[in-house]
């Protein structure tokens, strides 16, 4: 057992501070000193730690002290055999686990709604994704989990895969059968990558979903700066004892910067340490208030925020109640519609809104009052903007046709065509709407009416859709 | 020793006072509270570092909200207060015999207790019969409200603070909905003067403004406010401030005010020219 009230890596910061050491290295901003209006804008204490690796504070591409430290106690908090600080974002995490496990022409079994960073590694390293259809509520629109009797036969048509990854939880708070996902995977000897951006917090309670690697999964991507309070773009990689530590960190060095910062690697510690020590308590809380929103906005009638009733043993194995989603289009408003309402006249800004939902982020920084503020805003919403809700596009998952694999599709020969002359074509480029960064399409996919229409129909609503070479995404890149 | 207390208007102007005495200090749930005794303002209470109100100037905000509506309206019987805990304005509301309830909605139990405790006289109205407490946040109370209310005045203190949601876009449209159709709102609007508190003033006109087909603003002059000048919203269903004035059926009440006068009503809403400036853009600006 370690010390988790211990944060070495900010105990490091604190005892360099006071060394007042003079900076002969990079920044070249010394401290601040050099660039005035970043103190103001940031403040002291914060340009102040803003240094370069040095032997006091260790180096994230060789952590052998404080880093290496923080990473142990960081591993043991979350029960696995080895974690890695990573500064790219979850992007870096997950794409560091593909790469970790896959090489060119290797298969690796994913739900389709996985995020872009799980199908962009696939280019860059040329994995073949062999798509498990999730099953879709049809009237929330959402894709759903992974089902293992799936998976069996997604196994039994590709015994060649080496890796199954899985989303623990969906952006939703969908949850998959995570143990038996593990266990038939392994049964077949393939590795199980978790994409647990959005399962912080499951390590720390027992009223929540299964961690991915209490379930036994090999490796996991952590999303430390969504549910664990660390900043943005700090990340946590986690490895189970069945993986070799030093190779993954000789993947993850391929790409990782080597001025890592110390306002993010610093933030990962504390945080850490807060969630080893307070977690279970702070998730409660949230879990409370999640429920509590979620009772009262149903109450208003209309709006529709889903929890645990969606749980029916396969697709929805289990859900995280910390999520707040709420269905919109009883009101006769698209999601990404009250999404940019609620910003523009409430003042409200929330996670996301996809053609169907709203995404409310429920997290450690909140207030009983905050909740009101939105509950209050959803029932005003309603008073003025209710309308019919017909007419309005009902999005079910399209399934992918994929024809060519990702990376042949990506630096193929192709040809810009007009995205309404596209259908039948092979796609080359990735199209999504973000957030949530799910694409819609993928290098290599068949482009069908439905696609078109839907990225047509997501555009007039107000979703931000991006992803291909044409910025307004008019225009769409296909096979030649 | 000296002791001074600094009400901090904007970054570079603050209000000091100093202090005889400090009464009281602890932190509630959602607050610090203070209670402070002094020469020239007497006893004054502050939540979060700001001053809420002062023995000496609190007679002039509750008239203010109180009577301008009241000399409007023919008919108040049920009336809300949210925020308002001081009981101040419950008390000036229990002199209009017509009034048949008032419901107080105030979300820190302390500042009640505290108000109780160093402020009897003001606190007193909340011990009138028709006068009902709630313990509440205020925008959950209102939320489930309909057409029930002939008055609401929104008495919760700063837009920054724990209150901050009894100034949102959502907040005056449950008010809107929880009067009958000959509600009046009344609501402190801020300071115009420091460009800091523009701004917020600006917003909120335009809140109110875009919900109620009636949205009027007065002002008065309150010492320990920010800049001594304060504003409020008159925003109503149907009566118009100075249209629907009754100046001789409120005179014939014969009560005695030290701030409100039927003249003061009407000059009150004649407000200076930059003021004017801030409520028309917002109003163009859509």
């Amino acid at each position: 057992m370690l010390d988790q009230t211990s944060a070495p890596l900010y105990e490091a910061l604190e005892r360099f501070r006071k060394m007042r050491v003079v900076p002969f290295d990079v920044p070249g901003h010394k401290r601040g000193r050099g660039n005035p209006e970043l103190v103001q804008l940031l403040g002291e204490k914060c340009v102040g730690i803003d240094v370069n690796s040095m032997k006091p504070l260790d180096d994230l591409c060789h952590p052998s002290s404080v880093i290496r430290e923080a990473e142990a106690l960081a591993a043991e908090a979350f029960g696995a055999a080895h974690c890695f600080f990573m500064v790219g974002g979850t992007t870096s995490s997950v794409q560091s686990m593909i790469f970790s496990v896959l090489k060119d022409g290797d298969k690796i079994i994913m739900p389709r709604n996985v995020h872009k960073s799980a199908i962009n590694a696939l280019v860059l390293c040329g994995g073949i994704p062999v798509y498990v259809d999730p099953e879709v509520d049809k009237r929330l629109g959402i894709s759903l989990g992974m089902e293992p009797k799936k998976l069996e036969q997604a196994i039994k048509d590709n015994p060649d895969a080496v890796a199954v990854l899985v989303n623990n939880p969906t952006y939703y708070g969908v949850c998959s059968d995570m143990r038996s996902i593990v266990e038939t995977a392994h049964r077949h000897n393939m590795m199980v990558l978790a994409d647990e951006a959005h399962g912080t917090h499951f390590s720390f309670s027992d009223s929540l979903p299964v961690s991915a690697m209490q379930a036994g999964a090999d490796m996991s991507a952590v999303s430390m700066h969504k549910s664990g309070g660390s900043l943005t773009q700090s990340s946590l990689l986690l490895l189970n004892g069945t993986v070799n530590a030093d190779y993954v960190r000789q993947i993850i060095n391929l790409t990782q910067t080597t001025s890592a910062s110390y306002l993010l690697m610093s933030s990962l510690d504390i945080s850490r340490r807060n969630l080893a020590l307070h977690g279970d308590k702070a998730f409660k809380k949230v879990m409370e208030m999640a429920s509590y929103a979620r009772e009262e906005i149903n109450a208003l009638g209309d709006w529709y925020a889903y929890g645990k009733e969606l749980v029916n043993g396969t697709s929805v194995y289990d859900f995280d109640i910390t999520k707040l989603a709420v269905y919109t289009r009883d009101v006769g408003l698209a999601g990404i519609e009250v999404y940019d309402i609620l910003r523009d006249e409430y003042g409200i800004q929330i996670e996301f809104g996809d053609i169907s939902n709203i995404l409310a982020y429920v997290s450690i920084g909140d207030r009983l009052q905050d909740i009101e503020r939105l509950v209050g805003a959803l029932d005003d919403l309603k008073r003025l903007y209710k309308r019919d809700k017909s007419g309005m596009l009902s999005l079910e998952y399209i399934q992918p046709k994929v024809a060519v694999p990702p990376r042949r599709a990506f630096y193929s020969e192709k040809v810009s065509l007009p995205l309404k002359e596209t259908e039948g074509k092979i796609c080359t480029e990735f199209v999504m709407c973000y957030p949530p960064g799910i694409p819609v399409l993928a290098p290599g996919e068949l482009v069908t009416k439905e696609i078109i229409e839907y990225v047509i129909y997501a555009k007039a609503k107000g979703c931000n859709v991006q992803g291909t070479e044409d910025f307004e995404v008019n225009r769409l890149n296909v096979l030649k | 020793m000296e002791m001074w207390f600094s009400d901090v208007h904007t970054p570079n102007i603050k209000l000091n006072i100093r202090v005889k005495k400090q009464l009281f200090s602890e932190r509630s749930d959602l607050q610090q509270v203070d209670v402070f005794d002094s020469e020239d303002l007497g006893k004054f209470i502050s939540l979060d570092g700001e001053i809420v109100f002062s023995e000496a100037d609190e007679f002039i905000y509750d008239e203010m909200v109180t009577h301008v509506p009241m000399a409007v309206h023919p008919s108040v019987k049920n009336v809300l207060v949210i925020g308002g805990g001081d009981g101040g304005v419950a008390k000036e509301l229990c002199r209009y015999p017509e009034i048949e309830r008032i419901d107080v909605v105030e979300e820190d139990e302390m500042f009640v207790d505290v108000s109780k405790r160093f402020f009897p006289e003001t606190a007193e109205g909340l011990s009138d019969p028709r006068v009902n407490l709630y313990i509440q946040d205020g925008l959950k109370f209102i939320r489930n409200k309909k057409g029930e209310y002939d008055l609401i005045i929104n008495d919760s203190t700063d837009p920054f603070g724990p209150s901050e949601g009894l100034f949102t876009k959502e907040f005056y449209g449950s008010c809107y909905k929880a009067l009958n159709s000959e509600g009046i709102m009344v609501y402190q609007h801020g300071s115009p003067f420091y460009s800091e508190d523009e701004e917020e003033c600006r917003k909120m006109h335009q809140k109110v403004f875009q919900c109620f087909p009636v949205s009027k603003v007065y002002q008065a002059h309150i010492p320990t406010c920010s800049s001594g000048y304060w504003l409020f919203g008159f925003a109503s269903k149907k009566y118009h401030p100075l249209k629907d004035f009754d100046a001789e059926r409120w005179k014939k009440r014969k009560l005695h005010t030290s701030y409100y006068t039927v003249n003061l009503h009407q000059g009150a809403f004649m407000l200076p020219e930059y003021v004017e400036e801030i409520l028309l853009r917002a109003e163009e600006d859509r």
